[in-house]
């Protein structure tokens, strides 16, 4: 879309000419959803307005209890040291951020009384600082009142490396000041397009000053209210059992109006996630269940008959196979994987290519994933504006195995390629998940018939995805030809993403493989690319150099994108859960509700 | 006899430091590390990874940090979880009694059905009720728990819709409505764990009752004329239980490894459900005390059994 004529539709909904529905229609139309269509207007001076809100209940309180089934039980409570989503999700239920993400991706308002923008002076025209409005009256669950002072020492609590929080990384290079007892300001060091990051959604839960003040820094372990929230949120603690039970109970004090509507909440911890589909779903013995990340044939069974259903909720969540660019089967400096050498067989683009078009995602998609995935041609996958359209996959065997041909790589006795004495011959790992061993032996049968042997690999998860560098299985180590899984998105924005493959963050030995970029790729053009977005405060092109990221990934074939995945809960056939691809499942708890009749 | 028990204590505590020594050492050799979440959380930097390994000692020499976990176990500290950022200690209290209930349950049902199925089962061997009490037992420790568990899920929950799969540790309701919930819920995992162990230990009792019954004192008994229920009862059993005791002392240890999947199965919040957390998340300071506390009640079951013999038979004395 051109620039010009976005500036004169954001003009016209300043002016009052066209409505902001019609604006966020007119966007869809261009390839855009809503939740960067609103991006679009806040950063063009029109306030955001608040996503329409689902929610029915007249009064608060009446819903009863509201049983939550995670198969994984929060272990913690305190959302500063969050290090799964099970964590955010337990402390979620108590502690509340300034705004969190509604389904779209809108931004919604919870602590905060107005959404910053250029129109009202929370945004400054040169992307550098940001000003939140707290609403009044809000009371802890002890009664104190809520107030700047607390949002301040947020950060000053989470950006200490003593307190060794996992939201540092969030908090360490920005500023944050008080202005008045309502009203805090965000300092930037450099131009922030993607300004909703501290004090927002699950991981942003803010923390009450008068209880953590002591508790800052290396006593932070030490603090008693880490396992006994006291928030300011929907529902006040009653207990917790750690890996087990948390407990809650309506706050009558909350400050939406109408909200909570259930009197009680337990998050019931453990088991396996078919069995919660089963309890949630087959038999009703709880109302909801979490990341059910269960075959699609299986839900099917359940739902027949049963008590409950499967939600969805659309992220940026892109299940790949990494192309490794280094070589893992030779050591310099006693580095495997090592930056300084190529891989024998990936570094030939017609290999990379062939093996893109091995991968049956339409397959995958029929046998492993159903309801659950997309078929995608792209790394990046969300929100919509970033989706690039100049991209496409195929899946053909012929094709591949010409393309080989072509190339020089030619069928030996055995049926496996070879070129200049080198056989195709692939190492191919992922973390154990029966997914992504249906998914393996899909893609090696295909390979096979190319003439390229593949063999697997499958690694416990706990060791696959930790970051022991003693230990050689390890994602990171990458010490494999190909390997799958998939990297959470957790923000609406593409940046913290995209900016793991610039070439600064290769994973190496002396880095203690804690660089994020895994594939070894190096592409100048990539990270001019991606340092170039992240100084732009034009959506629009800033938009436009995501897309163009993503295209030079797809065109490097770095990562074959094998299923666009969504997010899936279980839910009781009476319970209207309000989940967002955007945030975790507990960030818009408040909006809960039970229908009267299923 | 104190003097016994003495020695048997001094015995123990060499063999629990051994014990604890290999654990420690499997423990810090093994691969992940309980920081593993962070490392692929975008927002956190490496440094803080690093910082918190340093803060908790994670890069110090094995044997420094085994006798830093020596000293602070001497003095009651358990250590706390690098996960829940709690104690060691309260997080396993909170699961004992939970597990003491079900497994305790199970072990009594499993004693319930065994001794008297066993005893009456070897009085007329090869009878009918024999041969049935026999290929019960054969399916019944044939059958993991596992299965059986999923088995009893589909019938009992999904089928029938009579009990609950998923147990609650704190049940809201009071008085004879709470007991009742908690029976409810406790039927289904304490009759699995229960069968399982009663079908391998109903054979057990049954080959005792047998060795003993031939005996020439039981003969003898019977040929003073005294009735076959006090026969069986005071005189054959009593010293047919000296092995079945060794068993169950020894299976008492046993019976919370064999809990872990039967409390996975039923999401019971107990010893069992906690350790497999703990080693998927790599909390190895919660590994390290449970499966200590392990070792202990190995130790300390093998005291007892000692003890139970030579009230069994004085014969057996204590030297």
């Amino acid at each position: 879309m051109l620039d010009k004529e976005l500036k004169a539709m954001i003009d016209e909904v300043k002016d009052g000419r066209m409505d902001r529905r019609g604006f966020v229609q007119r966007m869809l139309a261009f390839g855009l959803t809503a939740p960067m269509a609103t991006q679009i207007l806040a950063i063009g001076g029109v306030a955001l307005a608040e996503g329409p809100s689902v929610y029915k209940p007249t009064k608060r309180g009446g819903g009863g209890a509201l049983k939550l089934l995670w198969w994984q039980g929060p272990t913690l409570l305190n959302p500063h040291f969050a290090t799964g989503t099970k964590d955010q999700d337990g402390s979620r239920l108590f502690y509340e951020p300034l705004a969190c993400w509604d389904p779209d991706g809108n931004m919604k308002l919870v602590l905060a009384a107005e959404i910053p923008s250029l129109q009202n002076g929370g945004l400054s025209a040169d992307g550098k600082s940001v000003v939140w409005k707290l609403k009044a009256g809000v009371k802890w669950h002890d009664g104190k009142p809520f107030s700047a002072d607390d949002v301040v020492f947020n950060w000053e609590y989470a950006r200490d490396p003593a307190t060794a929080t996992v939201t540092i990384g969030v908090h360490r290079d920005i500023i944050v000041e008080k202005v008045d007892d309502l009203t805090v300001r965000i300092l930037y060091k450099k131009p922030t397009p993607f300004w909703a990051d501290a004090f927002v959604g699950a991981p942003g839960s803010i923390i009450p000053k008068h209880l953590f003040a002591e508790y800052k820094g290396a006593k932070s372990r030490e603090a008693p209210n880490n396992l006994a929230p006291v928030g300011t949120g929907p529902y006040k603690f009653v207990e917790f059992k750690p890996g087990d039970v948390i407990r809650g109970a309506l706050n009558p004090d909350y400050h939406m109006p109408n909200r909570p509507h259930f009197d009680t909440v337990e998050m019931k911890g453990g088991g396996d996630a078919v069995s919660a589909a089963r309890a949630v779903i087959q038999t009703g013995e709880y109302d909801f269940g979490w990341n059910i990340q269960v075959e699609d044939d299986v839900l099917l069974r359940l739902e027949k008959g049963g008590k409950g259903k499967t939600v969805y909720a659309v992220g940026g969540d892109t299940e790949f196979i990494a192309l490794n660019s280094t070589d893992p089967n030779t050591e310099v400096d006693g580095e495997r994987s090592s930056i300084k050498t190529k891989h024998p067989l990936l570094s030939d683009p017609a290999v990379r290519k062939a093996l893109s078009m091995l991968v049956d995602r339409e397959a995958v998609k029929k046998v492993i994933y159903g309801r659950a995935g997309r078929v995608t041609p792209n790394f990046l996958n969300g929100p919509e504006k970033f989706v690039s359209k100049n991209t496409s996959w195929e899946f053909s065997i012929e094709k591949a195995a010409k393309l080989l041909e072509d190339a020089g790589w030619k069928a030996g006795a055995d049926g496996i390629r070879q070129k200049d004495g080198k056989k195709l011959k692939l190492l191919y790992q992922t973390a154990i998940n029966g997914p992504r061993q249906k998914t393996q032996a899909i893609v090696k049968q295909a390979c096979q018939k190319a003439g390229i042997d593949v063999e697997l690999k499958s690694v416990v998860a706990s060791v696959f995805f930790s970051s022991d560098v003693a230990n050689p299985d390890t994602y990171a180590k990458f010490y494999a030809d190909l390997e799958m899984f998939q990297i959470p998105m957790s923000q609406p924005d593409p940046a913290q993403h995209m900016r793991r493959y610039h070439s600064r963050n290769v994973a190496t030995k002396e880095n203690k493989w804690q660089g994020v970029n895994f594939p070894r790729w190096v592409n100048k053009e990539y990270d001019a690319t991606i340092d170039a977005a992240e100084a732009e405060t034009d959506m629009v092109k800033r938009a436009a150099l995501y897309i163009k990221a993503n295209d030079i990934m797809m065109q490097d074939i770095v990562f074959i994108p094998v299923m666009h995945r969504l997010k899936v809960e279980a839910a009781a056939n009476t319970l209207r859960p309000v989940v967002s691809g955007w945030a975790n499942e507990t960030d818009n708890l408040f909006d809960w509700y039970r229908e009267a009749t299923g | 006899m104190s003097q016994y028990v003495l020695r048997r204590l001094m015995i123990a505590v060499p063999s629990l430091l051994g014990i604890s020594l290999v654990l420690f050492v499997v423990l810090a050799l093994a691969p992940g590390d309980p920081f593993s979440e962070l490392a692929t959380n975008p927002n956190v930097p490496p440094e803080v990874g690093a910082a918190l390994r340093a803060k908790f000692g994670l890069d110090d020499p094995i044997y420094i940090r085994y006798l830093r976990w020596l000293a602070a176990m001497a003095q009651g500290d358990w250590g706390f979880s690098f996960v829940s950022r709690m104690n060691v200690d309260t997080l396993i209290l909170q699961r004992l009694p939970t597990t003491l209930y079900v497994i305790g349950s199970a072990q009594v049902v499993a004693l319930l059905v065994a001794i008297p199925v066993g005893v009456f089962a070897a009085t007329r061997p090869y009878s009918i009720f024999d041969q049935i009490a026999n290929t019960l037992a054969f399916i019944g420790f044939s059958l993991p728990t596992f299965f059986t568990g999923l088995l009893f899920i589909l019938i009992f929950s999904v089928t029938l819709d009579w009990l609950p799969f998923v147990y609650s540790s704190d049940i809201k309701a009071t008085g004879i409505r709470w007991l009742f919930e908690q029976v409810r819920q406790a039927i289904m995992p304490v009759m699995v764990l229960g069968l399982f162990q009663a079908a391998s230990m109903t054979r057990f009792v049954r080959s005792a009752m047998l060795d003993v019954i031939r005996l020439d004192y039981v003969t003898t008994a019977r040929a003073k004329g005294l009735g076959q229920a006090k026969v069986i009862v005071k005189h054959a059993m009593r010293n047919a239980m000296i092995p079945v005791v060794t068993l169950i002392a020894l299976q008492m240890p046993a019976v919370f490894g064999g809990a872990i999947v039967t409390e996975q199965i039923f999401r019971i919040p107990g010893i069992g459900s906690l350790l497999i957390s703990s080693i998927l998340s790599n909390d190895t300071p919660v590994v390290m005390a449970v499966t200590f506390v392990f070792a202990c009640l190995v130790v300390l079951f093998n005291l007892i059994a000692d003890i139970l013999y030579g009230w069994l038979d004085p014969r057996i004395s204590f030297r």
